[in-house]
């Protein structure tokens, strides 16, 4: 990529975003999570392990903003280191499957045939699970470790950009530009990973963007029953669970809070999705 | 009378079309049993210290010296007998813990199904009708915050409200109070039982405490319908075939509903499947939080003890579901839109 | 203004100014459009696209979409001023006293609902009968307009008709209840040109029988001139002239009518006509080559060669062809004909089931198409496209779109050189140099297909395979871009395969022409003689469905 268009791609990024002020807030949250988890060792006001009984299940306060839980620990500690840990299974397991996913796809859009058919298939059992439940199973079958949650929410993802960049890839096959590519003497493979890949991508890109919401939302929930992460490491879905036993006697800050981490990051995530369509687009630009 | 005629047709070769998946869920369940950590010959010894000896006599038994291509043999041959082993957690067979509990997660699931398409349908449509009006943005905000919530989440901040707060719904555990007589068992469906004993007491008890459940896993999914029907309705009204409609002066309602709506249902009909998968999924999740007697929650008892073979049972089941219903939708798609038939 | 009963215009618009509300602010696409007509009469409103033809007629009907509006001017019918009508005025309007038949059929039917329904829906709108009574009226109107077997069809959905079959029951639609006018948008753009001239011929019939008046839509002059009384020009939102159609074409007054007349092919114009003097794109005089020593093989030499698809059906079947270095080839079709499976099999991009493809006396044939990115040759045949909008890269601006191949099959490196080259080729296709940096959705359809044709001669190719390079631009554009492409030919001594379903492009393009129809050559000879005298019905058919532009009686003196 030239300069010239890196510049004009920033400056259409500036102009979409001000045009989109949803978008742009989107952004500076998702900036701002990723900023949290980078930095989190040095924000946590406390140890987010470190115990205290006789501070135990208090409700927020000037000195624990998110209150405590019921060994005593701080809330929003454990919030914040927690972002880390969370992001990164989200991140890694999407771009596990966004690598593999895009270029299956786009290879079996080009090319149909039995390659086309072999994968289909292979798409089709996988989508024969209720996914979560896949996930579940493969948790418990590999191991209940963090790294096979990774592998779990990256496989259950696989289908939909396989699905993705077929589709995409399919209705343009056809085109004229992409015979041209062949007639100025481009070979089957560089069509698909140089000319067609590549204007797949930003509709891959909301795709993803949307997939990292459902990501977090999956490893939590995964962590909320008991698979994968263990106590006392933070993480959101976890913290869910612990605090699950105290609401039915009002104690909400310890579901409340970690429940609006996890709406907070996904609705990012989401709000970046769709802006994303918008300054991706070409044709968009003026 | 051909239609009907043709979505059969069509049904039976989705049918036949969706055994290799069948077949690949199978061999993935068997797997699964493989890969499972834990040896299955020590969980069905006697005792938890059972000797060598008596661990090879199981696995003799149970055809585990064999190679795994007869291993899986036997397994398909017990699946086919209905015979998916025994739980340890209750002592009892797999198959009959999971048809004694399937109604409930199925009531509870249908229950969600139905609320959510009776707000969502309604609310996309009135949003499309009336793009950028207070109506829309309502909906879009109702739609962007609706996805983002987990159901853990809802789940518990509901029980926080209407539990805690306001003491309006029962005490948020299981599906009916466990010293309430219960009525004869037809459908497995407690309020449709009710109904059916004429129990109307019993009746209310059980819709109240399946309100909060069913609201919540309805919530999660919601906003993925509501948002897919304003789309395709948008489009809908847009088409070339609704102003064709205008043109020759059709009534408002014949346009927005014989015209409009129809069209935009199919891909409705399309995404209420996957919706439904997801809800499967979100069953585990929802059981947990308001201890509910169905398989998921079965399932994932099990599995925390390391129970396997429920899991394996309950993975089955659930996708034997999920092809049901994908079968179901096709058969409704087809007999919604006559362009399916051709292909 | 007070006239008299007896000629009181049916429709009388005033000045009539629509506006756009779009993403750069308000775009004024109809300003002040004044025309009246009379009941029964048949005008033809012609333009080219963003003329605002189209607007001025959904704004009639009130059918504008949400982000335009009538911002100025009045629409009086039958006397009535219906500009602001509203609510139950407009529904009784519609359909009842005026109706609109659209471009694009198959999309203007709904798709789920058997036609006998639609029909009948659009009766019961107007008439208190019961829905049996409706369903017998529908019966009726589908057999007036001619649909075969009406009592099955009934029940039919649109998908499971064919295109033309759709814009008879749109037509069915549209006079269910006896409109007093009749608008039709491009009524037949899309279709075969046989199927054009029967829905044509039927909808002026039938706009006879009721005493219809008829708004004839269209982009196509000669259109216009077989089927209307009068004709109106349109240019940029403006009326620019009204005449009756003889005069609009000997004596047209406007320079833009002026343009657009040269620039509609007829039976008998030439490439040098296309364009009004003074903007012509000189001629290059072709002089005389050598005679080829004997022996030279032909430039390309297709024997019997068949395209069986994957499904089994065969898409081309026993096709032959030759031709010399610098000939120009027409291959002429309707849609289903397989003159683009032919095309690309020739330009090597799919592989034929049977048969020889020799190139300069070599067998490119045998090499697969997947391979003959590799092959020498493959700078010697270039294809250019036929839509220019889907022709181009999304992420290529237009230089990269023209350097692509040079770089490819040329192995020229980025510098100067290439840029050099580039530039030239911009200059030789006529598109300017400050427009190379812009990517193709800021490109116009002509200078997109300026960039399709310079990256196809920018290797200097020996055969151009160029498939339909015209049918999605506007007749004034296509007039240029036949012209380059004349140029073009004589300077490099270029051969064109030119595939086109326009007989009176192929004629002026083309020394000889084949035609196909169903995947088999039906005939072909010298392209004058063969469309002076066609042989077989099927030519006969095609050449008998153009629209003449210019009537007999004219020929004489043009």
């Amino acid at each position: 990529m030239s300069t010239i268009e890196t510049s004009s791609t920033l400056r259409h990024t500036a102009f979409v975003l001000r045009g989109n002020p949803v978008t742009a807030v989107a952004a500076g949250g998702a900036l701002l999570l990723a900023l949290i988890a980078i930095f989190a060792p040095w924000l946590a006001p406390y140890d987010p392990i470190a115990s205290e009984v006789s501070v135990a299940l208090q409700p927020p306060s000037a000195a624990h903003w998110a209150g405590t839980d019921q060994l005593g620990r701080d809330v929003l500690s454990r919030l914040i280191v927690a972002s880390r840990l969370d992001l990164t299974i989200a991140v890694t397991a999407v771009a596990v499957s966004f690598a593999l996913g895009s270029v299956i796809g786009a290879l079996c859009g080009y090319s149909g045939g039995r390659l086309d058919k072999a994968v289909g298939r292979f798409v089709d059992v996988l989508m024969a699970f209720p996914l979560f439940v896949l996930a579940m199973a493969m948790v418990a079958a590999l191991g209940n470790r963090v790294e096979n949650i990774v592998i779990a929410t990256a496989i259950i993802n696989l289908p939909f950009y396989i699905r993705f960049a077929r589709a995409e890839v399919n209705i343009r096959r056809n085109l004229g530009w992409v015979e041209a590519a062949r007639a100025c003497g481009e070979s089957h493979v560089a069509v698909v990973l140089r000319f067609l890949l590549p204007n797949v991508l930003p509709a891959m890109a909301v795709q993803m963007s949307l997939n990292l919401g459902w990501a977090i939302l999956n490893a939590a929930g995964l962590s909320f029953i008991g698979l994968g992460v263990k106590p006392p490491t933070p993480e959101w879905g976890i913290m869910v669970a612990e605090g699950a036993r105290f609401i039915s006697t009002g104690r909400w800050w310890l579901v409340a809070f970690p429940g609006f981490a996890l709406m907070f990051a996904v609705l990012c995530f989401n709000l970046l999705g769709d802006g994303l369509r918008d300054i991706l687009d070409p044709r968009m630009r003026t | 009378m051909g239609t009907i005629g043709a979505t059969l047709v069509r049904a039976g070769r989705r049918f036949v079309s969706s055994l290799p998946a069948l077949f690949g869920v199978l061999v993935f369940t068997f797997l699964l049993m493989r890969v499972l950590p834990g040896d299955p010959a020590v969980f069905f010894a006697s005792s938890p210290n059972a000797g060598q000896e008596e661990i090879e006599v199981i696995r003799k038994q149970l055809g585990l010296d064999k190679p795994l291509p007869n291993q899986l043999a036997i397994y398909l041959y017990d699946v086919g007998r209905g015979n998916l082993g025994r739980s340890m957690m209750t002592g009892q067979a797999v198959a009959k813990d999971l048809k004694e509990r399937l109604p409930a997660s199925l009531e509870l699931t249908l229950t969600a199904l139905l609320i959510a398409l009776i707000s969502a349908v309604p609310l996309g449509v009135l949003a499309a009708l009336r793009p950028g009006s207070l109506v829309d943005h309502g909906v879009r905000l109702f739609c962007s915050l609706g996805v983002c919530v987990p159901t853990f989440v809802s789940g518990l901040l509901l029980i926080y409200v209407f539990y805690y707060l306001f003491g309006w719904a029962p005490d948020p555990t299981g599906r009916i109070d466990i010293f309430a007589t219960l009525p004869p068992q037809r459908t497995g469906f407690l309020i449709i039982d009710f109904l059916l004993a004429g129990d109307l007491e019993g009746w209310w008890a059980a819709a109240r405490q399946l309100m909060l459940p069913a609201l919540t896993m309805a919530l999660f999914v919601i906003a993925p319908l509501a948002r897919i029907t304003r789309a395709s309705m948008l489009v809908s009204l847009g088409s070339d075939f609704v102003r064709t409609a205008r043109s020759v002066g059709l009534s408002w309602w014949r346009i927005v509903v014989t015209y409009a709506l129809r069209n935009a249902i199919l891909p409705v009909i399309t995404i209420a499947g996957i919706v439904f998968s997801t809800m499967l999924g979100a069953n585990v999740l929802v059981e947990k939080v308001f201890s509910w007697p169905g398989v998921a929650s079965y399932a994932l008892d099990a599995l925390l003890v390391s129970d396997y073979a429920p899991v394996q049972g309950f993975v089955l089941l659930m996708a034997t579901i999920f092809v049901i219903v994908n079968l179901l939708v096709d058969v409704l798609y087809g007999i919604a839109d006559p362009r399916a038939t051709v292909a | 203004m007070t006239a008299s009963e007896g000629t009181r215009p049916l429709l009388e618009v005033d000045n009539l100014k629509v506006t756009f509300s779009t993403r750069r602010g308000l775009v004024e696409a109809v300003r002040g459009v004044s025309l009246s007509l009379q009941p029964g009469e048949m005008l033809g409103l012609v333009g080219e696209s963003g003329s605002g033809k189209s607007v001025t007629g959904f704004a009639i009907t009130h059918l504008l979409d949400k982000a335009g509006r009538i911002t100025g001017g009045q629409i009086r019918f039958k006397g009535q001023d219906i500009t602001r009508a509203g609510g139950a005025d407009l529904r009784s309007l519609h359909g009842a006293a005026m109706a609109m038949i659209f471009q694009n059929p198959r999309a203007a039917l709904n798709p789920i609902r058997i036609v006998g329904q639609q029909v009948a829906d659009a009766i019961l709108a107007h008439r208190r009968l019961s829905r049996q009574e409706a369903l017998d009226e529908a019966l009726q109107l589908l057999r007036a307009v001619q649909i075969r077997d009406p009592e099955r069809r009934m029940s039919a959905y649109p998908h499971e008709l064919s295109g033309g079959m759709c814009q008879r029951v749109m037509i069915a639609v549209a006079i269910s209840c006896n409109p007093s006018l009749l608008i039709a948008d491009e009524p037949t753009t899309g279709l075969d040109v046989t199927t054009q001239k029967v829905v044509m011929d039927l909808l002026a019939r039938i706009a006879t029988d009721r005493g219809m008046a008829t708004i004839l839509i269209t982009h196509d002059l000669g259109l216009a001139a077989r089927y209307c009384a009068r004709v109106v020009v349109m240019e940029q939102g403006r009326l620019v002239e009204e005449a009756e159609p003889l005069t609009l074409f000997h004596r047209p007054q406007h320079p833009y009518t002026r343009r657009l007349v040269a620039a509609s092919p007829t039976a008998t114009s030439r490439i040098e006509d296309l364009v009004p003097d003074g903007e012509r794109i000189p001629l290059v005089e072709i002089t005389e080559l050598p005679p080829p020593p004997h022996g030279t093989p032909l430039l390309l030499d297709v024997k019997t060669i068949a395209k069986r698809f994957d499904d089994g059906t065969l898409g081309v079947a026993d096709f032959s062809m030759s031709m010399r270095g610098g000939e120009s080839v027409g291959l002429v079709g309707e849609s289903g004909s397989g003159k683009s499976t032919t095309s690309r099999m020739i330009c090597r991009l799919i592989d034929p089931s049977e048969g020889e493809i020799l190139f300069d006396g070599q067998a490119i044939g045998q090499i697969p198409a997947r391979d003959f990115h590799r092959s020498e040759l493959r700078k010697d045949i270039q294809i250019v496209f036929q839509d220019p909008n889907d022709s181009l890269n999304p992420r290529y601006t237009a230089f990269d779109c023209i350097a692509h191949p040079l770089l490819r099959l040329m192995n020229m490196r980025a510098g100067d050189a290439l840029r050099q080259r580039v530039e030239e080729c911009a200059d030789r296709v006529g598109l300017p140099r400050e427009l190379l940096q812009r990517f193709p959705h800021q490109l116009s359809g002509g200078q997109k297909a300026r960039v399709g044709i310079a990256r196809a001669i920018a290797c200097r190719p020996r055969l151009l395979v160029l498939d339909e390079p015209t049918a999605a631009l506007d007749v004034s554009v296509q007039a240029v871009v036949l012209q380059l492409l004349n140029k073009l030919r004589r300077q490099d001594n270029l051969a064109f395969l030119f595939v086109s379903h326009d007989l009176n492009v192929v004629r002026m393009m083309c020394d000889r022409t084949i035609v196909l129809r169903t995947g088999v050559i039906v005939e072909q000879g010298e392209s004058r003689a063969l469309f002076a005298n066609p042989q077989t019905d099927y030519t006969r058919a095609l050449v008998d469905a153009v629209p003449h532009i210019a009537p007999p009686a004219a020929l004489a003196t043009a």
